[in-house]
């Protein structure tokens, strides 16, 4: 049975990758050392830490910035935030958007309690930000504008570049959230007009707990950690090694033959879905990560949904209410324009390299078993 | 978010007990609010056993998740044959141990269910102009 599990919740995490793994492996007992320290067997983590660090920013033509590393996309995303507002001073205004991450979110909202002005962008109904909107939203104090990458929710696509374009000519700074699409959309931090990009490992088959924040040279930023001044001063705490050495492989080993084979499915099973009565995808079709595929069907519920999937061994995700802690559907589904009622029967399929045209199969036909069975136990018309 | 449901609850999300629309009902409950993702429609057939009004037969459909359609079919189970009398007795924590208990945040499901049974009950009362309680 086990053998037949199909894992398409790969927004969610991802296994680590054979090659990471070992990749990581000498870091943990022979070249274990403190890269701090001055003897060799420190140089030899440091070597490879610098390494990882001129691999990862090369991949985005970061010959401006810096990497610095952290635990991973929450970290660096708090870090971004809460380290630009303190830089500047106690108040300011900081501009990101309704479809944001979490761990924005909730920074951002933490740091309005401690007096500064947020502005949360409102997005189209295929999730897209208006750059004519941030331009509005830009006021004199504003320190930075944060939008996300590529949402990981609706798999839609930013136009981050024009975004950029737009807070430069008004001396504002651009970060971006990049945590699902680092790897999997070409990103040129230059071009991209980004001061500021998060990324993390474990959605790219590198290991837990790694992630990055790249800083342009010159963008002054208070550390969360204070310490023994590693990572250029901006991030206190002995280095996590192996972690950024598989996070680092990760990369390497990300290639377009395997974006384009998950787009392939991510269309085939899109255009199976959508044969199902009642259905309709969220997000954009054109401007989208290559791996997700996001739907809602009428009349059901999502987490009703994910459980019967789940019985077949298909591993899915749902932004339905009823399957979050507080009861409310998810903030981005709402954000697009759905009801509460729509967003409620909502599921997210997310692909990963490994995934099979057969897993395809599979997962359409008891999808539509699915759909059907809980639309026959539902009270509502078709 | 996974939830731990217990293995009853999983049984009947599965195989929903008297599931499906009455169409000659004596009574029907309808409660909940698409917006808040349960809907529960129960419907009774009232029939009469030793002198009693007792329900004979009773259907229900569920727009909601896991737990919810698992109460509604354990509410049905626990109605049916029983006297309104006692059908109204049946309350959320009644319902919830049958199943082996629910995740504390799915605790308004079970008072979803009992609240339409009761519903149903009213519905029925009311068109043979008995009061209900
Ligand atoms: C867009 C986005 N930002 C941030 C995060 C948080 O990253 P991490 O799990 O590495 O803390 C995630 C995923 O978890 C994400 O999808």
């Amino acid at each position: 049975m086990s053998a037949d599990k199909i894992y398409m919740d790969s927004a969610a995490t991802t296994r680590v990758d054979h090659e990471v793994m070992k990749a990581m492996q000498p870091y943990f007992s022979e070249d274990f050392g403190n890269m701090a320290s001055l003897h060799s067997r420190g140089r030899e983590a440091e070597h490879a830490v610098e390494k990882a660090r001129r691999d990862i920013t090369k991949k985005v033509n970061g010959k401006d910035h810096r990497l610095i590393f952290t635990s991973g996309g929450t970290e660096s995303n708090n870090f971004v935030l809460k380290g630009l507002a303190f830089a500047k001073k106690d108040k300011g205004h900081i501009i990101t958007t309704k479809i944001e991450h979490d761990c924005i979110l909730s920074t951002a909202k933490w740091l309005e309690k401690r007096g500064f002005d947020v502005t949360y962008l409102p997005v189209d109904r295929e999730g897209f930000v208006d750059p004519a909107e941030l331009e509005g939203a830009i006021r004199k104090d504003t320190i930075v504008a944060s939008v996300i990458h590529a949402n990981n929710e609706i798999g839609t696509i930013e136009p981050v570049r024009e975004l950029g374009k737009v807070a430069h000519e008004h001396d504002v700074l651009f970060h971006t959230d990049a945590c699902q699409s680092f790897t999997k959309v070409p990103i040129d931090l230059k071009k991209d007009n980004i001061d500021l990009m998060t990324i993390n490992s474990h959605k790219i088959y590198g290991p837990k707990g790694v992630g990055g924040l790249f800083v342009r040279q010159g963008v002054k930023l208070e550390p969360l950690l204070h310490g023994g001044g590693q990572e250029y001063g901006f991030r206190s705490g002995t280095v996590n090694v192996s972690g950024i050495a598989g996070f680092a492989k990760a990369v390497d080993i990300m290639k377009d033959k395997h974006v384009s084979h998950m787009e392939k499915l991510r269309d085939m099973l899109i255009d199976g879905a959508l044969k199902i009565d009642a259905s309709w995808l969220n997000g954009s079709r054109k401007q989208r990560l290559c791996n997700n595929a996001h739907f809602s069907f009428s009349h059901i519920e999502g987490e009703s949904l994910i459980i019967h999937l789940d019985l077949k061994g298909i591993a899915a995700s749902t932004g339905s209410a009823c399957s979050s802690k507080s009861l409310e559907p998810s903030h981005v589904l709402t954000a697009i324009g759905l009801k509460p009622e729509e967003a409620h029967g909502s599921i997210r399929f997310s692909l990963g390299k490994e995934s099979t045209k057969e897993e395809i199969e599979r997962t359409l036909e008891s999808l539509s078993d699915a759909v059907e069975t809980l639309r026959k136990i539902s009270p509502f018309k078709r | 978010m996974s939830m731990n449901y217990s293995k009853k609850v999983m049984e009947h999300f599965k195989n929903p007990k008297n599931m499906g629309e009455m169409k000659d009902a004596d009574g029907v409950g309808k409660v909940g609010n698409p917006v808040c993702g349960d809907v529960m429609h129960i419907y009774i057939k009232v029939g009469k056993k030793d002198g009693k009004e007792i329900i004979e037969d009773i259907k229900f459909q569920t727009f909601g998740c896991v737990s919810a359609i698992a109460v509604t079919s354990m509410t049905t189970l626990l109605a049916k044959g029983k006297t309104l009398e006692e059908s109204l007795k049946i309350k959320r924590d009644d319902v919830a141990s049958a199943l082996d208990g629910l995740p504390p945040i799915k605790m308004h499901c079970s008072n979803l269910a009992s609240e339409a049974l009761e519903a149903a009950i009213n519905d029925y009362m009311k068109k043979t102009k008995k009061k209900g309680n």
